[in-house]
């Protein structure tokens, strides 16, 4: 199912969310060649940082609990993901977090050297003190971002992920697009939330707190996209929760381009790219539609 | 449509330790009372509720009764081993693939230093005609050494206090040369791992060997543990032959706790306990 976006061919609407698989080019192209049409990166630090220590991910059945903590070596320890992006025949997205707009900045000039197709600027991560949603939740300061990187980055397209947090997730939208933002991707996970062990009265997650992601926050994901779709006129990855072809056309139906893929991973493996690639077509077989057809068909 | 299976809720589940055994002067055993569905190989995440949460394989098995045994190197599995009865651990899991044990009849089992812990459970369950190649530093530290008095078993120490002195390569060698296995197995340092499967390869004989990389999620989401294309929490632990050949990072690379990708020796000088920084 060829999909075209921001002017790239796509062999597949599935989209690797960052954070799941990406830790290196090698599983990357494993996501790829198991039908994914868009993969991502790690999100990419300006220096080191360890993330948090562990418990950081716990599968609740439904969904996901994870305080990973943006783990990243930085984007100038990275020279084997930088040379080997050189050889892929596979479109990538490179997404970057920073705790500033020079931070954001840095990164994002040094990474756009590198050529991947597309940046995602992460405003969204819930898991860390300084990074991410502090930006996602301000209109201004997610302005403030997009286009203080689209400065530097040039010809790169530019995704701004945004957190489900924001007040008025269209309004977040609306700016990144005033900003310069190419593209949306809704939604980062959910929360933070935390868990409780009752036995030792104890936070599971070591950082205590995390973001929800998976089945029991699609609802969320669909509302976010949905409103997204109205406030602006780019396209949208819709991703949270998806796992099966039906989850993707609602997404679709939203208002969204793509469907991300992140914690199906889990309860799928890594062909559910191919499974949900396969039900989508089927689907639409089945209605005697195309995904431009329904998109944004619920407005 | 499928719609999966999301029911199941993978939080840790909490046990206190029923008792402990000192195993070795490095090494001890944590017991608990109850009942954990395994594969020999696969492993689970041990929560130290405000600490930190490990990998460890199952090393005791019984139908009321489970264990896992720590090397006392780190601050985990220091306090992991200084634990009293009563103490409270999380258990999560059991996650990974196990060892592929229809294999046929003759086997060779290998174990390096607290490399002991993940095969025990397989001897136990395969408990036909094993050879045994066990190796450790010293004879004080051979882990499990009176558990099989029943097997055929060769030891071998670095400092020669039992057993042959020199490697466990060496004695699988002199085993080939006198016996047909029709599967090898191994656990231990993974530099050992790498000698016995090219021994393996040589001698056309398969293995099934047992990787260990830094974790966090357990179950194939993160990639934190990722070794070239494969997920070792979920692909792995256990890799056989057709698989390392494929896998150029097998005894070559790994990443550490920031996802960067260092040599093996750097990241095993980390997980030793060295105060390195993880980032650099």
């Amino acid at each position: 199912m060829q999909v075209n976006f921001l002017g790239k061919n796509l062999i597949s609407p599935t989209v690797l969310a960052s954070g799941i698989l990406g830790n290196n080019f090698d599983i990357l192209q494993r996501v790829h060649a198991s039908g994914c049409g868009l993969v991502t990166m790690k999100s990419i630090g300006p220096t080191p940082r360890d993330g948090h220590n562990n418990p950081t991910v716990i599968d609740l059945g439904h969904g996901m609990i994870n305080a990973v903590g943006l783990p990243s070596p930085g984007y100038l320890h990275m020279e084997k993901e930088w040379a080997d992006l050189n050889n892929r025949d596979f479109p990538i997205v490179a997404s970057i977090y920073g705790a500033s707009v020079d931070e954001f900045q840095q990164v994002a000039d040094y990474v756009s050297d590198k050529k991947p197709d597309f940046i995602e600027l992460n405003i969204s991560c819930p898991n860390s003190e300084k990074h991410g949603m502090l930006f996602g939740t301000s209109p201004t300061a997610s302005f403030d971002v997009v286009n203080a990187v689209k400065k530097v980055v040039k010809t790169t397209p530019l995704i701004a992920k945004l957190t489900p947090q924001a007040l008025d997730i269209g309004e977040i939208a609306k700016a990144c697009e005033d900003g310069g933002a190419d593209a949306i991707c809704a939604i980062n996970t959910l929360g933070p939330g935390m868990l409780i062990d009752i036995e030792s009265r104890t936070p599971i997650l070591d950082f205590k707190k995390g973001g929800l992601s998976g089945p029991m926050i699609r609802p969320v994901a669909v509302r976010c996209v949905y409103d997204i779709f109205k406030a602006t006129r780019l396209p949208i990855i819709g991703l949270g929760g998806i796992t099966t072809g039906a989850d993707a056309i609602e997404m679709i139906m939203a208002g969204a381009t793509l469907a991300g893929v992140g914690s199906a991973v889990t309860y799928r493996g890594i062909s559910v790219f191919k499974k949900i690639t396969r039900e989508m077509d089927q689907w639409l077989k089945d209605h005697g539609c195309t995904l431009e057809d329904i998109r944004g068909a619920a407005h | 449509m499928n719609k999966p299976n999301l029911t199941v809720e993978k939080k840790p589940i909490m046990f206190r330790v029923d008792r402990t055994k000192r195993e070795t002067p490095d090494h001890v055993t944590l017991f608990f009372n109850g009942t954990i569905q395994f594969r020999p190989g696969q492993f689970v995440m041990v929560w130290m509720p405000g600490v930190d949460e490990k990998p460890y394989t199952i090393s005791y098995h019984g139908p009321k009764t489970f264990g896992i045994t720590v090397e006392a190197k780190g601050r985990f599995s220091r306090k992991a081993a200084a634990m009293k009865p009563g103490d409270l651990l999380g258990i999560r899991g059991p996650f990974g693939n196990g060892f592929d044990t229809g294999t046929g009849e003759r086997v060779c089992v290998v174990a390096g230093g607290c490399g002991t812990a993940p095969v025990a459970p397989l001897i136990d369950m395969l408990g036909k005609d094993i050879t045994l190649i066990q190796g450790a530093r010293s004879r004080d530290l051979l882990l499990f050494k009176e558990r099989y008095p029943s097997l055929n078993g060769h030891y071998c120490t670095d400092d020669g206090t039992f057993g042959h002195k020199g490697f466990v390569t060496e004695l699988l060698e002199q085993a080939i040369s006198t016996n047909t296995f029709d599967m090898v197995y191994a656990c231990g340092p993974e530099i050992m791992m790498k000698r016995v499967f090219d021994i393996c390869e040589k001698q056309k004989i398969p293995c099934q060997v047992s990787l260990e990389r830094y974790m966090r999620c357990g179950f194939g989401a993160c990639g934190a543990c990722v070794c070239g294309a494969e997920r070792v929490c979920i692909d792995g632990p256990v890799f056989n032959s057709e698989k390392l050949r494929q896998m150029e990072n097998f005894n070559q690379k790994a990443l550490l706790k920031s996802g960067a990708e260092v040599p093996l020796s750097t990241y095993a000088s980390w997980r030793c306990g060295e105060n390195i920084s993880t980032t650099n």
